[in-house]
């Protein structure tokens, strides 16, 4: 059963539905989490040869996202025992069950090997995180889950419109109009070329309404700013990579049907213009979820810049996914202790975290210089690696750019995370009981060992499963 | 058979006119009803033969978007307690001519594109954009959220049509899975319409206006 990954997280959450202790609960997300962790690196291990059916099958590609998410998912399912044991007064029946829902149809992504597939496993995860979004029952968290269901149900609804133009495009191309990215690929260059690029760019447009590129990022800030910590950096760390890599997937497609410079123009725009919009809202930002919504449109704009840079970014691109997911975990879940801790998110309420919260503070800290691109950390060395290869295409003005705007950035968060770090805590936050404790502080130590160790050092097994993604990427001449 | 499709296909954009021009959200649940029923004739009519996966794709299309979808909406209309209005922020005259007007284009732009053959295509691309278009409309232009849905619906309808050129080569199953996705977004939706309405006293989307930069 190589499929497990899908099934063992989809039958838990039925499990979890309905399981009546409210202290189990939270233990089974855990333990399936951490069971789901062990069957992925068993798999992983075990070599190519688990092979499955021709719809869902695990390329290179799919190792490493499948790996990504189910490191990312274990640390926030640890975190979440800590956390729920802290809100004990919300019902956690719906957030157990749909986070292992999500963690489910987020692994079917990855396995995804047929363009209809992985619509369906895309528009599934959509659906799976709305009631997270909402865990907190508020008017400000309903008005987020509105937008976030509408804007992506809207974008879902245009990619399977570009999912039906590429399949029109390969009819055309009288070939068997399979769906499967194998054979679709062996078409590519028989594919009706009109149909293909309107179809790549509502596939685009709409899994970076997914992903949170501008200008279709409006969704973010609310959602991440209302839904609690945990389910940030779900949202931000392991959705946001199932979009991106289906992105990756049809780039590579498109690229094989001669159409490398249309899609690599069309992703450096609008990486630019998301790393351009994110920074200019991130300045004078106040709420610090927000403020990590706009990082993430960001970093979502250098993924596409560099998914567009053609195959010598191929590696950087992929590195810096997990760089990005790891450290997104960091800032999410520190957010999220901070927060607790002072009962609110917005900088004048939050101040001198520091001294409140030693040890996640700290965190917070470190997690802000990897995020913004500071050494040692991994970040660091991908976004090198991303500007290294426009530099060595002769695109000096998107090196430019790209350079300016991760000063911007700098700049915007540095202002904002300060203002919250440095002095004393306010005496009207003084009340609450919140203090760090081992399932809310380890997650965010593991994590962030994992992106300082990345940016001194790759181990080898990590760095060969993503140069094999990224040479099965990489489209051949 | 040809002359039926595109009988079918005609009443489908006109349809899509009275969704436009209904001032009543009933009136426009009722239209996307219709549409649901014509989808399913048009699914039958585009193919000669009614094989075992088309017969499936019909009774579930039907069932799907002209009988549930249209009960729930029906039904989280009334638990709200509102009849009348639509509010559009755009007239219905504006929207209507901006309907007719994208239909137009529609038809005259994707003449241009190359078509893999030409019993289907011609009819079913036109329709599906327009379609596509209108739902756009109804979707940026409405106020209240269940009136959103509902644009989101012709908008998903519009892509049905588009999804029929490619039954024979889509496998069963992924469409299976498209209308079940359908299904539960739209299910999702409405209970967080129940939500919006219970905490804000009211539908219209104008009063979402908390998180703003």
């Amino acid at each position: 059963m190589s499929i497990a990954p899908i099934l063992l997280p989809l039958a838990m959450a039925v499990v979890v539905y309905f399981t009546p202790s409210k202290r189990w609960r939270p233990r089974l997300l855990a333990a399936t989490a951490a069971a789901h962790l062990a069957l992925t690196i068993a798999i992983l291990a075990s070599g190519p040869r688990a092979e499955t059916t021709e719809w869902l099958r695990l390329d290179p590609v799919g190792r490493l996202l499948l790996l990504l998410i189910s490191l990312l998912f274990f640390a926030c399912a640890v975190y979440s025992l800590g956390y729920l044991r802290y809100r004990v007064e919300r019902a956690n029946q719906r957030f157990c069950s749909c986070m292992l829902a999500a963690l489910g149809t987020m692994s079917a992504v990855a396995y995804a090997q047929h363009l209809g597939v992985l619509w369906i496993g895309i528009e599934a995860t959509t659906l799976s995180m709305a009631p997270l979004i909402y865990f907190n029952r508020t008017p400000r968290s309903i008005e987020a889950t509105w937008k976030y269901l509408v804007i992506s149900s809207v974008g879902i609804a245009l990619a399977l419109l570009g999912s039906f133009f590429v399949a029109y495009a390969a009819l055309q191309g009288g070939g068997q109009a399979s769906l499967l990215f194998h054979d679709l690929m062996i078409q590519a260059p028989l594919l009706s070329r009109p149909w293909l690029r309107a179809g790549f760019t509502l596939l685009l447009i709409g899994y970076g309404t997914k992903m949170g590129l501008a200008p279709m990022h409006t969704w973010k800030p609310d959602a991440y700013g209302e839904a609690p910590g945990v389910v940030g950096a779900v949202l931000a760390g392991c959705l946001t990579s199932c979009a991106f890599v289906a992105i990756l997937r049809l780039a590579q497609i498109t690229r094989a049907a001669g159409e490398a410079g249309f899609t690599d123009r069309l992703l450096v725009t609008i990486g630019l213009v998301s790393m351009g919009v994110a920074g200019a809202l991130m300045l004078g930002q106040r709420d610090l979820k927000r403020m990590l919504a706009y990082s993430s449109v960001e970093h979502m704009g250098i993924l596409a810049i560099a998914g567009g840079l053609g195959a010598g970014a191929g590696f950087a691109a992929l590195f810096h996914l997990v760089n990005n997911a790891l450290a997104k975990g960091v800032m999410f879940l520190s957010v999220g202790n901070i927060h607790r801790a002072f009962g609110g998110k917005t900088t004048p309420e939050v101040h001198g975290a520091l001294r409140r919260l030693p040890l996640s503070g700290t965190l917070f800290v470190l997690g802000l210089f990897a995020v913004t691109g500071s050494p040692p950390f991994a970040p660091f060395v991908s976004e090198l690696l991303i500007l290294k290869s426009a530099f060595a295409g002769g695109r000096w003005a998107v090196a430019g750019l790209f350079l300016a705007f991760l000063l911007l950035v700098f700049a915007g968060m540095g202002a904002t995370s300060l203002a919250a770090l440095q002095g004393r805590p306010p005496k009207s936050a003084a009340s609450s009981p919140y203090r760090d404790s081992v399932t809310t502080f380890a997650p965010l130590l593991g994590l962030m060992i994992l992106v300082l160790l990345f940016g001194l050092y790759l181990p080898e097994p990590v760095r060969s499963l993503i140069q094999e993604a990224a040479d099965f990427l990489a489209v051949k001449p | 058979m040809t002359s039926l499709l595109s009988s079918l296909v005609a009443a489908l954009l006109l349809v899509n006119l009275v969704a436009l021009g209904s001032s009543r959200i009933a009136a426009v649940i009722r239209a996307v009803a219709i549409q649901g029923v014509l989808l399913g004739a048009i699914t039958a009519a585009a193919h000669g033969h009614l094989s075992r996966d088309v017969i499936v794709l019909v009774i579930g299309s039907i069932a799907l978007k002209a009988w549930l979808i249209p009960v729930i909406l029906m039904r989280a209309l009334r638990q709200v307690a509102l009849k009348r209005e639509v509010e559009p922020s755009l007239g219905f005259l504006p929207s209507l001519l901006l309907g007719a007007l994208t239909t137009a284009l529609a038809v005259a732009g994707s003449g241009r594109l190359p078509l893999a053959e030409t019993r289907l295509a011609p009819l079913l691309i036109p329709a599906s954009l327009a379609t596509v278009a209108v739902g756009f409309i109804l979707l940026t232009t409405r106020r209240k959220a269940i009136s959103q849905v509902l644009g989101f619906l012709v908008l998903e309808n519009g892509i049905f049509v588009f999804g029929l050129l490619l039954v024979e080569t889509m496998p069963f199953l992924v469409e299976a899975g498209v209308l079940l996705d359908l299904f539960v977004g739209i299910f999702v939706l409405t209970i967080i319409i129940h939500h919006i309405n219970r905490e804000f006293s009211s539908l219209d989307t104008r009063r979402l206006s908390l998180l703003k930069e």
